[in-house]
């Protein structure tokens, strides 16, 4: 069952049964969730829309700031800050048009091949989500060190000349992308898993009854009726990847030149007390990564995801 | 007749694909028994030193210790609101159910650095002190929504017509609740609750804007990554791979055993 957290709101409702009852009960079952969300996330948001627009106290110390209207903090931001909000979002497309290919012949393969060995496909399922169960900072330092420049891994690539002989995989584009891509790759296979476990496979056979390719099968059947998880699955790897600031931090993976726009709210907020950047910056964060969801769930047609 | 590579192909990707997925797992357990002199980058030798003396690094066990508090006050939290949650929304019809809805969507959609530059952001404006707490509202607050889709999912896999039974037999709504309901739901709650736990456990980015003087596990790691992590992260780090894995054997193993049992009800 908890693969279903991951699997597409959309099939979850379809059960749902209308009974009508006493509706005081379900204020009173809804109103301690609603007000914890109330208090730590509308709240929280509201605080960075005000932090947002602060000036510094005059003659004041470094931290120190006053309610203000102060829109440049967001001219400024953008002009210090678009080539990190621009790699953010790059990065993550392309991690998550990775993770994709990878996941989904993985999800495929459990869900629909898998089906008549039962034990193999909870093997296979518990492979899955076995990166979430070793720590996430470990697990990236291990590929930093799996990648270094005298690693086995390295050499050989070198000798095969697909990197050039004073070439470095760690601090590149390629190893925050690969990092981003390894991450969060278990958040993509698993509600595409959820998606195709529940696919009627004579669909797949009326197809080919009806002289259909494999190929053709595959584009008008198999991926549509999958769609719901591809979705959820891409919003899953493509939203923390463009907030993450472990994997491009030059501790881990990255280097000066992969910074992304989590790294710089980082530094704003936990290093030089700039709260009013920082916060500016998560402001600019959180409305392009809504539009972007917002769109794209319209145009993929799957609102009831939602 | 398909050519043979044809059938191959599939389960040697698949295979390729988790050979990626399990080399920095196998690579961190495997330097867990590194005699390693004071990083642990190259192999030095086997020894089963780190296991024997897990808390010689500074502070190491004490940050786990903390991350499990953590973890399990959030957790509790989490899971009793979100369980509440779920069953109004999986249950009920009212107006706002739609806006409800979205409103625990949000979090999902928000990128972790954000909620936690929000809450620090808060906090800061309130005056609260950063530590233990803070931590934990932050922890409790990115699960509630995990929590609410797996419980919502299970409501949703419930036949309504067991409770319409329990109320024809003349139980009272809370005996209904508490005796047909709550046992249908529990493993979706437990899913829940481990989920939130395993989520709480790994957090850092929204940690590191609300911890305070708090070292939790991953602060720990991070702290210790600037200058090379001792051996001993990687035994707290196998041993707690070692045991999660255990578990979801387990579980999988008893709803396996259970779906056998109860198959001529399905």
């Amino acid at each position: 069952m908890a693969f279903a957290a991951f699997g597409p709101a959309a099939l979850a409702e379809r059960a749902t049964p209308a009974t009508l009852r006493k509706s005081w009960v379900a204020v009173a079952l809804l109103a301690p969730g609603l007000a914890y969300l109330a208090l730590f996330f509308v709240t929280p948001l509201v605080s960075l829309l005000v932090t947002s627009l602060n000036q510094p106290v005059l003659y004041g110390d470094v931290g120190q700031y006053e309610p203000a209207l102060r829109v440049e903090n967001y001219w400024t931001a953008i002009e210090h800050y678009w080539p990190h909000f621009l790699r953010a979002f790059v990065y993550a497309l392309i991690a998550t048009i990775v993770a994709l290919a990878i996941s989904y012949p993985v999800a495929y393969f459990i869900g629909v091949t898998a089906r008549r060995w039962p034990f193999v496909q909870a093997l296979a399922l518990t492979l899955v989500i076995a990166p979430f169960f070793i720590s996430f900072l470990l697990r990236t330092l291990a590929w930093k060190q799996i990648l270094a420049d005298d690693t086995p891994l390295v050499q050989f690539l070198k000798s095969i000349a697909l990197i050039p002989p004073d070439g470095h995989v760690v601090g590149t584009d390629f190893s925050v992308v690969f990092g981003l891509v390894y991450n969060f790759i278990p958040f993509m296979t698993l509600p595409i898993y959820a998606s195709l476990e529940r696919l009627d496979t004579r669909y797949l056979e009326a197809g080919s009854d009806l002289y259909a390719r494999p190929a053709t099968v595959f584009w008008k059947v198999t991926l549509p009726l999958s769609l719901p998880g591809v979705v959820s699955g891409t919003l899953l790897t493509f939203i923390p990847a463009a907030g993450d600031f472990i994997n491009a931090s030059d501790t881990f993976l990255g280097s000066s030149r992969t910074q992304m726009v989590g790294n710089v709210i980082e530094a704003n907020f936990l290093v030089l007390m700039n709260y009013p950047i920082a916060a500016a910056l998560s402001v600019l964060l959180m409305g392009v990564i809504l539009v972007l969801v917002g769109v794209y769930i319209r145009r993929s047609g799957t609102e009831d995801l939602v | 007749m398909r050519l043979s590579l044809g059938r191959w192909l599939l389960p040697l990707y698949v295979v390729l694909a988790f050979v990626f997925l399990l080399t920095p797992i196998v690579h961190t357990i495997v330097f867990s028994f590194n005699d390693s002199v004071r990083t642990n980058i190259h192999w030095n030798g086997f020894t089963l030193d780190n296991w024997a003396n897990v808390c010689n690094a500074q502070g190491v066990c004490e940050a786990f210790g903390a991350s499990i508090a953590v973890a399990l006050t959030a957790t509790l939290i989490a899971t009793v609101l979100g369980t509440l949650l779920a069953i109004a929304l999986g249950r009920y019809r009212f107006r706002g159910r739609r806006a409800a809805t979205l409103l625990l969507f949000l979090p999902m959609a928000t990128p972790e650095v954000v909620l936690g530059a929000g809450l620090a952001a808060q906090f800061l404006a309130a005056r609260i002190e950063k530590g233990f707490w803070t931590v934990v509202i932050a922890h409790a607050l990115f699960c509630l929504s995990f929590v609410v889709v797996t419980v919502k999912a299970r409501i949703a896999s419930l036949d309504p017509a067991l409770e319409e039974a329990g109320r024809d037999l003349y139980g009272s709504p809370v005996q209904v609740f508490l005796r047909v309901t709550l046992p249908l739901l529990a493993p979706g709650i437990v899913a829940a609750a481990l989920l939130s736990f395993a989520l709480s456990f790994d957090d850092f980015i929204i940690t590191r804007f609300n911890n305070g003087a708090l070292t939790t596990f991953p602060v720990w790691v991070y702290t210790a990554a600037a200058r090379g992590i001792p051996a001993e992260a990687n035994v707290i780090a196998s041993a707690v791979f070692i045991l999660a894995i255990v578990v979801v054997v387990a579980v999988q193993t008893t709803n396996a055993a259970r779906r056998k049992r109860w198959r001529p009800a399905r």
